[in-house]
Formats: C-alpha cells, structure tokens, sequence
C-alpha cells in the first residue's frame, strides 16, 4: 500500500491534470472558443431550463410580439415567451446529440477495430455489412420510419440515428488500426508477449484518441442535424413538443416568417443550432493538441 | 575449432516466399544455420537479400512457409501457444527504425514497465520502477530518473534505440535479434551503442543475431563470432569472422570485401577491387537459374553455375561456401594434399 502510494504520488493529481489539459486548450484559440461555446451550450440547455420557467400560457393579445423586457425574443404564435422555449428546446438536441455520437463512435471503435486485428471474414463480413448500409439512402429510411415507428423516445431516436451513422465512421477506423497494427512498436509489443487486448487499447488506441475524439464530434453534429431535418418535416415530436428542430417547424407552418416582427422567433432556434455546431467544430481544434503526446509535457 | 556449444536457435531449410500481383517472391530461400549460445551471428548482405525476413522469423513473428525453426530443438510452430509464447519472449527483435519503434503515446517508463507488469515479472509499480531504472542503467541512459517520465519524441535517435534495447531487456532474452540496430544511428554514436550491445552479451550471456548490411560492423561488432552472408534470399557464405575477413571464398563474399572504403584514400584508390561481370542486382521476381550470383560472378563457368543451384558445403574447419568452383578446388586440393589458403577440412 506504502508503495502504491509512493507511486502514484509522481502522478499529477486530478487538479493538475485538469489545468494541464486546460492550458493545452488553451492553445488554440479557435478551438478554446469553441470549448467555451460547447460549454455555454450545456450550460443553456441543462442548467438555465432550471431557472426559467417553461412558458405554455397562450395570450391573444401577444401574439408576434417583437423583443421586449418581458420577452426577450419575442413571442410566438400563441404569444408564448420564444426565450423560454429556446431554453428548453436544447435539452433533446444535446442529448440525442452525445448519445448518438457516443454510440455511433462506440460502435465504430469496436467494429473497425475488429475488422482490422481479426481480418478474415470477421473482416468480409463487416464490411460487406458497412458497404450494404452505406448504400441506403439515410435520411429518406429515417422518414419512412419516423412515419412508422413514433419516434418522440430521445434514446431510441439516438439509437436510430447511430444504427444509420455507423458505417462510415467504422471504415475509417478500420483504416486507422490497419496502418497503426503494422508499426514497429506493435510488433514489438507481439513479441513481448503482451496481450492482444493491450495492443487494442494500450498501444494502438491511444494513437487514435484525438482521431476519435474528432470523429465523435462530427458524429454529433450529423446528428444535429438529422434531428433538426426530421423536426422540421414534422416527422418526430417530442413530449412537451419543444426542440429547437420543432421550434422551427412551427414557426415555418404557422406563418411566422410572414410578420416583420417574428423574425427573432425563426432566427432564434437556427442560430441556436448554427451556432452550437460551429462551437462543436471548432472545438475539434483544440482536441487535436489535447491528445498530441508531443504537447502533453513541457507545458 | 568448431564449436562444442548448444545451438540455441537452428534454422533448417528455411524459406519463405511472398505473393506480390499474383507472383511468387523468395525472400528467403533454403536457409541452414545452427545458432549457438552466447554466441554472435552476423547476417550480411545487400538490401533485399532476406536478412530481416529470416530475423523476423527467427523472432517468431513471420510464419515460414518452409523448413522449421527449432529452439532447443523443438520446432516453434509445433509449440503450444504457451510455449509458443515463452518462446517469442525469449527472443526479441531490435528494429532498424528508432523512430518508429516506439510508441510516441507513452513515456519511456510505460513502455519499459507494460511488459514487466503484464508478466508480473515485478509484482507492483514501484518494484516496476525500480527494475526500469535498472535496465535504463544497463543501456547507459543515466541519471535514469531523466529519462523516466521522457517521451520518445524528447529522445534522440541513439537515446530510443537504447530504450529499445531495454525492452527487448525486461522480458530477459536469451536471443536478440538486432536488426540494422546500429544502421539509422548517426556514426558518432554508432560504436557507443554497439558497446554497450557488447556488454549485454558479456554480463548476460546473451546470444546475438545481428542483422547488418555493413560489413564493417559486423567485423566490429563480431570478432569472435560468424558471418554469414546472404544474396537474394540465400546464404552464400558462412564462417567464422576473421576467417571469413581474412580468407573470403565466396566471390560474393570476396566482392564485398573489397568494395569496403579504407579509411585512407590512398589505400581505397590503389585496392584491388573484385571485377564483377554486372553491377545490376536481378530482381527477385525474376532470379536467375542456377547459382543466382552466375550473372555477376566473375568465377562464373558456363553450363556449371547457370544450370545447378550451388548448396551450401564445407570446405574447411566451420565454413561453409555455396560456390561449385570453390567446394571443387577445394576437393582437389584435399585430393592432391596441396596446402591451400585454407586447413583441410576436418575429416
């Protein structure tokens, strides 16, 4: 125990770890802003929904009502506050968002993988799998079954979206771990008899963390807008019928690009997912010098 | 005098041949040789030949696709995998690339500690640490302590390759297999790490297969071991060092010998080179018929070398030429009794 300790008391701890990878963040500033961004999101659509309160109340009297103190945006059709709704419409987005990136990349990783160490017709099989989906057109079989299935579950929406977002994703790890089996250090790590589940994941994946890392992200935003592109068709609702993808589509169907003063309300979810996706993307920035062992010390 | 030691590792007619756009490439083609411990074997030969084709084999990580490779006598792809496992331990390869032989992912105390927790050969990370900066001690990086929490791009080129050297050390070989070890190190540092490969050899008693396209090293580096020498996927040539230095038989051995630069101009400007017929290497895809030196061979007698493949044969104490004119002359001067160059071979 004494001994574990006097090991690990040469790791840095959490904190100096935490500003370690803050400070490589940091680095660039493009991505920093974007890390700012994706945090201010979060904070937006998981926390502020907290302290807003969500504004179903119809007033004649407001219908369109351009941005005042009261509503900050504007309101709606039914004279609902826009702001309130836009604080609650993140929620979905965000979610559906990380789980179908989590899954998809998740399914990616083990799949390609795979393919690559175990080759053969694992290999064949997965692949000929990989290209057979590759070939339906994705966002048409989602509308199809959108009109199928009621799809107002945010998780089976997530699992739908991953199910159809894994191929390419899984392609190009393969690729990755087809060239980083062949590296010397590999072999070497062969012929020091370790285990091939440390090749996976000691010596092969930490090479591919900011690769996945990026894939994840870009998975994420595919997803955003596969579910702002079916809200808008009107192909899924969710529960209290409020996403920034719904948000849309009413404001489109019920006319509001009509009034000089609804603009914010149309603007708003579009910005809203506008500019959460550039956050997204320019984060990927940063993520590249997080995981570039070059950049770990010497900070 | 020959040697009265085990082999460790024995090659016998190994071979193995490689598909490329749909044909047959012999990288390695009937190879026989009987490494012994504690002893330094060079394989030397152009690039191409199949030096690191046969050291990979013999470290276990290329199939044959003929003959066996046996470890104390046993046929290692007739092993279980547990043998079959202890075995790849107690061989390993030092690669040629210092640069790519390590992963840039972890610090030199992670690669050097994975294989020593994972074979529980240390039973907790602090024993890990210690017998890392042992072995960092045993390569020459010292302070270790500066070079534990170092990553592979803070090292030089010389600085990486001792830190491979001290990972093939953690799993404690009996056999390493240094392929170009030395090759992509600047010159500078070439002898100060082919020191410190020497006293390994002294203070561990380890046996060494040390893959060079430089004869030069392997005459430094080998003294008191053999060469052998490979072209195109065969062995030519294989004698003890001084013997081989002193006394090559092989034309091909005796070409490049001579082709080695002196140090002094003068020396390099008025030596005697070998005339070979052609200075074009013949492709693998395309060897020549019988000894596929013939083309180039300044010995060459046709209707001999162009028709039969020359096998390896003895024709003094411990060598062993590939060469029908040479084997012939020397059973004639066996024959006649006359004194060559070389002692008869031991009856």
């Amino acid at each position: 125990m004494m001994q574990a300790q006097a090991f690990y008391a040469r790791q840095p701890s959490f904190l100096q770890s935490l500003s370690q990878t803050l400070k490589l963040l940091a680095r660039n500033k493009v991505g920093f802003a974007g890390f700012l961004g994706v945090l201010f999101f979060v904070f937006f659509a998981l926390v502020l929904p907290i302290f807003v309160p969500i504004d179903n109340q119809t007033r004649m009297d407001k219908i369109y009502a351009p941005a005042s103190w009261d509503h900050l945006l504007g309101t709606d059709f039914q004279g609902r506050d826009v702001f309130s709704q836009l604080v609650h419409g993140g929620r979905e987005v965000l979610v559906i968002a990380f789980v179908t990136g989590a899954i998809t990349t998740f399914l990616a990783v083990v799949f390609g993988s795979l393919s690559a160490v175990l080759g053969g017709w694992v290999d064949s099989f997965i692949m000929s799998l990989a290209d057979l989906w590759l070939a339906i057109p994705q966002f048409p079989v989602l509308a199809v079954l959108a009109s199928l299935v009621k799809l107002n579950n945010v998780i089976l929406l997530a699992l739908l979206l991953s199910l159809l977002s894994w191929p390419t994703l899984t392609r190009a790890i393969r690729s990755q771990v087809l060239s980083l089996r062949q590296r010397d250090y590999v072999e070497a790590a062969r012929s020091l008899g370790l285990s091939t589940r440390h090749i996976i994941f000691n010596e092969i994946m930490p090479n591919m963390m900011s690769y996945i890392a990026i894939s994840l992200i870009f998975a994420m935003t595919a997803a955003v807008y596969a579910q702002a592109g079916l809200a808008f068709l009107g192909l899924i609702s969710f529960s209290d019928n409020n996403s920034w993808g719904v948000t849309i589509q009413l404001a489109w169907t019920k006319g509001a690009i009509f009034f000089r003063d609804s603009f914010l309300y149309i603007m708003a979810p579009v910005l809203a997912i506008a500019l959460f996706q550039l956050s997204l993307v320019s984060f990927t920035r940063s993520l590249e010098e997080v995981f570039n062992p070059r950049l770990r010390t010497g900070v | 005098m020959p040697d009265k030691r085990q082999p460790v590792v024995e090659l016998v007619h190994l071979s193995r041949t490689f598909e490329q756009r749909g044909m047959l490439v012999k990288a390695v083609d009937d190879v026989t040789l009987a490494v012994n411990e504690g002893e330094v074997v060079c394989l030397v030969g152009e690039s191409g030949c199949g030096k690191t084709t046969t050291g990979k084999m013999i470290a276990g990580l290329i199939r044959p696709s003929g003959g066996e490779i046996r470890y104390n006598g046993q046929d290692i792809w007739r092993m279980d995998a547990a043998q079959f496992r202890k075995y790849r331990m107690a061989v390993q390869l030092i690669h040629q690339d210092p640069y790519a032989s390590l992963n840039p992912a972890h610090s030199v105390f992670r690669i050097l500690s994975a294989p020593l927790l994972e074979h529980k050969i240390a039973s907790n990370p602090q024993a890990a640490r210690d017998r890392v900066r042992e072995l960092l001690m045993m390569v020459d990086l010292t302070p270790p302590d500066d070079f534990l929490d170092k990553y592979p791009h803070q090292l030089s080129g010389g600085q990486r390759q001792r830190v491979s050297v001290a990972r093939a050390l953690t799993v404690v070989p009996s056999v390493i297999v240094a392929d170009e070890a030395v090759s992509m190190v600047d010159v500078s540092i070439r002898v100060s790490l082919l020191n410190t490969l020497r006293k390994l050899k002294e203070r561990l008693g380890v046996t060494y297969v040390f893959i060079t396209h430089d004869l030069a090293v392997a005459k430094h580096f080998a003294w008191e071991g053999r060469v052998a020498v490979m072209y195109l996927g065969r062995m030519v040539e294989v004698a003890h060092t001084p013997q081989l230095v002193n006394h090559p038989q092989h034309p091909y051995t005796q070409a490049l010998l001579s082709a080695i630069p002196e140090p002094d101009p003068r020396i390099t400007r008025t030596k005697e080179r070998v005339q070979l017929r052609s200075l074009d290497v013949p492709s693998l895809l395309n060897l020549p018929p019988g000894c596929s030196f013939h083309p180039r061979c300044p010995r060459f007698e046709a209707g001999l070398c162009d028709v039969m493949v020359p096998e390896l044969m003895e024709v003094g104490t411990a060598t062993r030429v590939a060469c029908h004119v040479v084997t012939r002359e020397a059973a004639h001067a066996l024959r006649d009794g006359h004194t060559t160059s070389l002692p008869p071979a031991a009856p």
